[in-house]
């Protein structure tokens, strides 16, 4: 694992890899949207609503997925100090935050016509709001500083002690009894919903994890290039700044030679 | 143990000779919760159904807005610096600030509280629980900010930045001191809310010096 820390070792193994995993995640998902639009079968309650289920399930997995994602990278960033894991946690707070926001809209949708509300505070909802507070803090927190390093590091920490939410946002529909319905995927006996639904529900899942590392690495590599032409301009900026250094004390010594002389 | 003394009583007695700040605290803590009558109407029995949530959230903002002042000062004028070189470990000193800044903060919150609880036309079965679930509530909120004080050193905006930090990790401790408070008001047991405060106190008191001491490590590197 420590060999794919290196930057350039990252480029050269994504470079390959980019465009089949973005064909992949287009694949997944457009076949996904296909089941879960036309080939699946409408709720006997719900009617056509459920198919909101297949946008907002794995949204809400993903805003959980990125935010375990980014406290690892903060982990292995501050024990191996590895640069591209700040990178990475640096990268997937946007994307989770996206996600955690989506399904916070999706299921506000969702409520409505089902619940007759657009919002309660229940605990599953308000577990997930206060995830996506702790993503917008974190991206506060890493863009507050001038030394973007200090930034990461102070990212890092407060990623890790977030992370006591996520397991409170996943058994919240245990430990409380809630308007939400309890978890019904991955469950002791076995999942609950019905077969026809699980393959779109599980096609769209995949796709959006796909999607994650398409973005992921597009977003690591953008930040890679973005260092290397900070450290070009910056190194370009010294060599003239010492052309005319070396000048300036060209030209005082020959002043002073100059007024030296008689 | 001799350098934790020395940080705390160093830190009493700068709060004590600038005193103005555990008043303001204290101050701002009355003024926020006089808003609230404004807000929702003089009617008793609605601020008496009110009290106790809105005792907790004044308390949680005026805790808040203090956080600077634990780290902020001596981060600036090279103190910090100097107290890392010191042999005493970087945890037992920030304890020692912590429990300086609770001292100073929420130790008067916990006077200040019953007086507006009267205020509010709080029932009178809930000033008790208000004070302990306050008791075993305030350390935790300190020792919780602490680590949020220590994030932001250096930071631009540092004040701002510190309330979205902090506020949602917060909110366990606001659920419970409230739920404590309402459960005694109506006559049930709220010894159960009272136990889950004690052991979040046992736990950040536990976890939280080490992550704000690496905090400040990484402040003043």
């Amino acid at each position: 694992m420590h060999r794919f820390a290196k930057p350039s070792v990252f480029l050269k193994f994504t470079d390959p890899v980019l465009p089949w995993l973005a064909g992949v995640t287009a694949l997944l998902i457009a076949t996904g949207l296909y089941f879960a639009l036309f080939a699946s079968p409408i709720d006997y309650q719900q009617g056509d609503t459920v198919r909101i289920m297949y946008i907002h399930v794995p949204a809400a997995w993903m805003g959980l997925f990125c935010y375990v994602g980014m406290a690892i990278c903060g982990a292995m960033s501050l024990i191996w100090k590895h640069p591209l894991a700040d990178i990475c946690a640096r990268a997937t707070a946007p994307i989770g935050a996206t996600f955690t926001a989506l399904c916070l809209i999706t299921g506000s949708l969702w409520g409505e016509p089902m619940w007759g509300t657009w919002w309660v505070w229940d605990a599953r909802l308000t577990s997930m709001l206060i995830l996506l507070f702790l993503y917008l803090g974190y991206i506060a927190l890493v863009n507050a500083f001038d030394d973007p390093e200090r930034g990461s590091k102070a990212g890092s920490a407060l990623a890790l002690i977030g992370a006591v939410n996520v397991p409170i946002v996943k058994f919240s529909v245990d430990w409380w009894n809630t308007l939400h319905q309890p978890a019904s995927i991955v469950r002791m006996d076995g999942p609950s919903v019905d077969p026809s639904m699980q393959v779109p529900l599980a096609l769209m899942i995949l796709g959006f994890t796909c999607y994650y590392f398409v973005v992921l690495i597009l977003r690591v590599r953008l930040e890679l290039n973005e260092r290397r032409i900070r450290a070009l301009q910056l190194s370009g900026m010294f060599d003239q700044r010492s052309d005319q250094d070396s000048n300036n004390e060209q030209n005082y010594d020959a002043g002073h030679n100059a007024e030296a002389k008689p | 143990m001799s350098g934790f003394m020395a940080v705390l009583q160093r830190d009493l007695r700068l709060a004590l000779r600038q005193g103005a700040d555990s008043v303001m605290v204290v101050a701002f803590f009355i003024v926020t919760t006089t808003l609230f009558p404004f807000g929702v109407g003089p009617e008793a029995n609605i601020l008496a159904r009110i009290a106790s949530g809105v005792i907790w959230v004044s308390a949680l903002l005026a805790a808040m807005l203090s956080l600077e002042r634990i780290f902020q000062a001596d981060f600036e004028d090279g103190t910090l610096e100097l107290l890392a070189l010191s042999p005493v470990s970087m945890e037992m000193l920030v304890l020692g600030k912590v429990l300086a800044h609770w001292l100073t903060t929420g130790l008067p919150l916990i006077i200040a509280a019953p007086l507006m609880a009267v205020m509010l036309n709080m029932d009178q079965s809930g000033f008790v629980t208000l004070m302990i679930a306050m008791l075993l509530g305030t350390p935790a909120l300190s020792l919780i900010g602490a680590i949020g004080a220590a994030l932001i050193l250096g930071a631009r905006r540092g004040g701002v930045l510190v309330s979205l930090l902090v506020l949602p990790l917060y909110i366990p401790i606001l659920i419970f001191g409230a739920g404590a408070v309402e459960a005694a008001q109506l006559g049930m047991s709220a010894t159960e809310h009272l136990q889950i405060m004690g052991a979040i106190l046992l736990l950040t008191l536990a976890a939280t010096p080490f992550a704000t001491a690496h905090a400040v490590r990484l402040a003043i590197e």
